[in-house]
């Protein structure tokens, strides 16, 4: 039979979160990393007991964590994050030129093909490379070529949040950065080039730049390497074509501003998103806490409900806190600033919290295992 | 031999419970010190100090004797009292955030 491995980062620890198929009875670890901020933690798809977890703490700066069992045990490995050569300068909130500084790993990504190598999304927004178990790291600074230079950090910081590899194609990478946009490299992370065409922002000086787009997230399934969603600040986009070109699908939503965005395991054209209100309350509209989900592929989309808080709701759901597992009927993972994370194995018609009481969710991962 | 209080969470990632001792050879400074420690314990680099630059980390702080030594520069002798073992050399973790 198989199992379920939910892993679960918060502002004050990490938790992980199983369960069998059937998705019903859950058990909850104690804390790892009791009081560290646990920006996100992802198995590797070659052996699942792998796992990489960014910890990292305004006093004691960041640590990379690694298991080999699967979260019962860790070690901690490399934490030198170095940007090659000399980085120069980004746009800074009052228009100077700033110095890169290294803050904090947002993101990990454990190769498609190989347990050692793994990609770390950080702050100020840079991506890195480790081929060694996360011992080592070495930046691939053709990406901050792409006009870093007019990259600005938007409210919560100049962080690199989003890593896929693509399934199909070994030597593409997709990243997305607040504020910057999203990027595109077609040489293993050599060079990069901005992908953000179509995209229209108008809370920046010019509404379709090449850069300087706050996305949010982006999504794909691994069957459709060339179709990607977006959660723009507001919008939601797709695209057709690997990001060449981006159109918006926002439809009929209540509300296109959120940070999560997700893809059915196996429906391509089925898509999440959690409608948030904005400017800067960052709470679901009217209270009601909703899953939204287009089996169109954008456009159309309906309300999921059944289950989640409908009055007095004011949490919100982060960008890196939403997941979706592999079983036959899918699952359907997030997890909320006020702690909870639902979850629903019915492809999102209905939800119940499988732990309530956690502190502030920053990510949400999910494994299917053997 | 000195004795170094370290906070919890670093005695964590140091997986040690307790003050630490450190044997120094030479001129017992600031920079030696935090040397040692983290040559003892090289999972604590990068977590006081910068790797690169060696700058202390904003929110750590370091206590000998009464004396605030955040701001003194690495060449600074540790107090008498801390090289002779009978005063802790103390790295403290900033009591901020709210």
């Amino acid at each position: 039979m198989s199992g379920v491995r939910v892993l679960v980062g918060t502002r004050k620890g990490a938790f992980i979160l199983t369960s069998d198929e059937k998705r019903e009875e859950w058990e909850v670890s104690e804390p790892h990393f009791a009081g560290w901020e646990m920006y996100h933690i992802k198995g590797s798809p070659v052996n699942p007991n792998r796992l990489y977890a960014s910890q990292s703490s305004l006093w004691f700066g960041q640590m990379i964590q690694r298991s080999d069992d699967g979260g019962k045990t860790w070690e901690a490995v490399g934490n030198e994050f170095v940007y090659d050569g000399d980085p120069g300068t980004h746009q800074f909130y009052d228009g100077t030129q700033h110095p890169w500084e290294f803050k904090r790993v947002w993101h990990l990504e454990p190769s498609l093909t190989d347990a050692d190598t793994v990609y770390a999304g950080v702050e100020d927004a840079a991506i890195f490379r480790s081929t060694d178990g996360g011992k080592t790291w070495g930046e691939l600074p053709g990406l901050r070529a792409a006009k870093g230079h007019l990259w600005q950090p938007g409210a919560g910081g100049m962080c690199l949040h989003t890593i896929i590899l693509d399934p199909v194609n070994p030597e593409r990478i997709f990243v997305a950065i607040s504020a910057a946009g999203a990027f595109r490299s077609d040489d293993s992370g050599e060079t990069w080039k901005p992908i953000n065409r179509g995209l229209k922002s108008e809370y920046i000086p010019e509404a379709e730049a090449e850069v300087g787009h706050c996305v949010h997230r982006i999504s794909l399934h691994p069957t459709r390497p060339n179709t990607l969603f977006m959660q723009k600040h507001w919008d939601i986009m797709r695209s057709d074509d690997a990001g060449e070109l981006w159109h918006e699908v926002s439809g009929n939503l209540p509300s296109d501003f959120g940070f999560p965005i997700a893809v059915h395991a196996h429906e391509p054209e089925t898509v999440y998103v959690v409608p948030i209100k904005s400017d800067s309350e960052h709470f679901p509209p009217e209270g009601k806490l909703r899953v939204y989900r287009s089996r169109t592929g954008g456009n159309e989309w309906e309300a999921l409900t059944n289950g989640l808080p409908q009055s007095d709701c004011y949490v919100n759901v982060l960008r890196e806190a939403m997941a979706v597992d592999t079983l036959e009927s899918c699952g359907i993972y997030f997890g909320t600033t006020g702690g909870q994370v639902y979850a629903s194995s019915d492809s999102g018609d209905n939800w119940t919290a499988i732990v309530r009481d956690l502190p502030a969710v920053l990510s949400v991962e999910v494994q299917v295992l053997p | 031999m000195i004795v170094v209080a370290l906070p919890f969470h670093l005695q964590t990632l140091a997986k040690v419970e307790g003050d630490v001792e450190l044997y120094l050879e030479g001129a017992v400074t600031l920079g030696a010190a935090l040397d040692a420690l983290e040559a003892r314990y090289p999972v604590l680099r990068g977590a006081i100090r910068d790797h690169v630059t060696l700058k202390r980390r904003p929110f750590i702080r370091f206590f000998a004797c009464g004396l605030d030594m955040s701001h003194e520069p690495a060449e600074t002798l540790l107090p008498e009292e801390v090289v002779s073992g009978e005063e802790v050399f103390m790295v403290v973790g900033a009591i901020a955030g709210g």
